[in-house]
């Protein structure tokens, strides 16, 4: 029982929103690192898709100069579902997050990271897109620390979330710090539900409600994978993701 | 083929069809003409079934079904073609994805193999040309980026692939430059011009009939129709306007 007394609770920033209660058991320390050396790619697709109780993957990335690192992932599955990421950028690098979060009944399915522009001229990219229907909630909370010294920093995210049903929610929490003075960081978050006349419109055309929720939603979370240069990979992430939609679970 | 008898139909509570009838033979086409405000959307999307657009009374009967009863999809699937005043944008979703599945959802509910790849892209081609629609459009997001005209086009193209039984079309030819006007009105006796097919004409001008010719023209006005005849009626409009003519 002593994992009990090392849980977090919801006053930690980070585990503000998502279902503290569901971790007792889980490794909390169990961090894997990513390496990428100067002037190298690495690429890595994650999915979350077959557990029922708590799934939690955590990452601390570190990208030398001029180097790229792209994630891409899906968590269709867990009570709570979560990866964090910690990264840290060198001069040049980029970083690049492609996030999609499904789910109902009561599930928590959440990003929280932190990108720390640690070197000047360095970029990074995240589109996270939350799915969620019953009760279930998708959350991103994306903090971003620019250095003093980090000049020409460009930093992006973007979070939408899509309520397919009363009941669902999503909390998008970007938390910026920033201490050098030439920097682009670029937010945006919105929450909305499907468009009501797409589905008429759609429906005229012979589509049943199942097969026009499924066209629009694979539109939605498609953003999240634009920029993942492999067609293969894409469709097999987009395959994780639609089939949860289809069982609604 | 299409009976609609003594149809009343509400939108939030505000009663807008006033017990509206009308029937389409097998091989005829009827063109609605009517002020703005008459309730001509609203009758096409009735026949549509949109959510919202409340039945209080009377009867549809199509090809022998109760097409009342039906959900929009089923309707679709039993061969009703709805074309949009304003055609829908739908970012994310190409149309050739979008039309190809729509297609094989009718086909699956009608008992039909569905069509591949290949043979759905041969069919678009060939509607594509039909309407001188550069297929490269049906590449891109279903009428995203569209300009009005490419946007009634596309929504024309839309039915030569679905190849639909009957089709109301709202307002077509609104937007449409005078080519355009002459492709489309081609396009439609191409796609709908047959013996067991029914068309109505939802338009505001005489000239779209000079292509499409109608068996009949209706006045609509205050949800009902208030005058019906031939050909001619849509040149009388043109000429005394519906104050005169309907009176
Ligand atoms: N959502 C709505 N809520 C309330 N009233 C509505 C709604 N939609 C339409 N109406 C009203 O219903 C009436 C009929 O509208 P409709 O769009 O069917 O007219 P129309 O004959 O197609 O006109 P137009 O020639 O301008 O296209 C109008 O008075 C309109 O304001
Ligand atoms: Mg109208």
């Amino acid at each position: 029982m002593n994992a009990l007394t090392a849980l977090p609770t919801r006053k930690d920033e980070a585990w503000r929103y998502s279902a503290v209660e569901a971790l007792v058991g889980a490794d909390l320390d169990a961090w894997r690192a990513i390496d990428v050396p100067a002037g190298e790619s690495y690429r890595e697709c994650l999915t979350i898709e077959d557990s029922e109780s708590t799934e939690l993957r955590r990452l601390r990335v570190s990208i030398g100069e001029s180097a790229r690192c792209e994630l891409f992932a899906v968590i269709a599955a867990g009570r709570l579902g979560r990866i964090e990421v910690e990264v840290r950028l060198a001069k040049g690098a980029h970083f690049e997050l492609g996030g999609v979060t499904l789910g109902g009944r009561d599930t928590v399915r959440e990003f929280v990271t932190r990108v720390v522009h640690a070197e000047p001229e360095a970029t990074s990219n995240q589109v996270i897109r939350s799915v969620h229907w019953g009760k279930g909630t998708g959350n991103f909370l994306g903090q971003i620390d620019v250095v003093r010294d980090a000049q020409k920093t460009d930093a992006a995210q973007s979070f939408k979330g899509l309520l397919l049903e009363k009941g669902a929610s999503v909390n998008a929490v970007p938390q910026l710090e920033i201490f050098a003075d030439d920097v682009k960081c670029a937010h945006g978050a919105s929450v909305g539900q499907l468009d009501e006349t797409a589905r008429f419109y759609m429906a005229a055309r012979g589509l049943s409600p199942e097969l026009a929720r499924r066209l629009l939603v694979q539109a939605f979370i498609g953003d999240a994978f634009v920029a993942l240069d492999d067609e293969a990979e894409r469709e097999r992430l987009m395959g994780v993701a639609l089939a949860k939609l289809d069982l609604h679970l | 083929m299409l009976k609609i008898d003594n149809l009343q139909a509400e939108i939030g509570g505000t009663r807008i069809l006033n017990g509206l009838s009308l029937e389409v033979n097998a091989g005829e086409v009827h063109a609605i003409m009517g002020p703005n405000g008459a309730g001509k959307s609203t009758l096409a999307y009735v026949l549509g079934g949109r959510p919202g657009y409340e039945v209080t009374g009377g009867s549809v009967e199509f090809i022998g079904r109760d097409l009342l009863d039906m959900e929009p999809h089923e309707r679709a699937a039993a061969g009703m073609f709805l074309g949009f005043q304003y055609p829908v944008e739908i970012p994310g979703v190409s149309n050739v994805q979008f039309l190809r599945e729509a297609l094989n959802a009718q086909r699956q509910v009608r008992g039909e193999e569905p069509l591949s790849g290949g043979d759905f892209l041969r069919l678009a081609k060939e509607k594509a040309g039909l309407l001188k629609l550069d297929m490269d459009m049906l590449k891109r997001h279903v009428n995203v980026g569209f300009s009005g005209g490419e946007k009634k086009r596309a929504e024309m193209v839309q039915m030569g692939i679905l190849d639909p039984q009957f089709a109301v079309l709202d307002e077509t030819d609104s937007g449409l430059d005078i080519d355009a006007l002459r492709i489309v009105g081609e396009g439609i006796n191409a796609i709908m011009r047959a013996p067991e097919k029914g068309v109505l004409l939802i338009t505001h001008y005489q000239r779209l009939l000079d292509y499409v010719k109608p068996d009949y023209v209706h006045i609509l006005s205050k949800g009902r129709i208030v005058k019906t005849g031939g050909p001619d009626l849509a040149l009388r409009l043109e000429e005394e306007g519906y104050e005169a003519v309907a009176a």
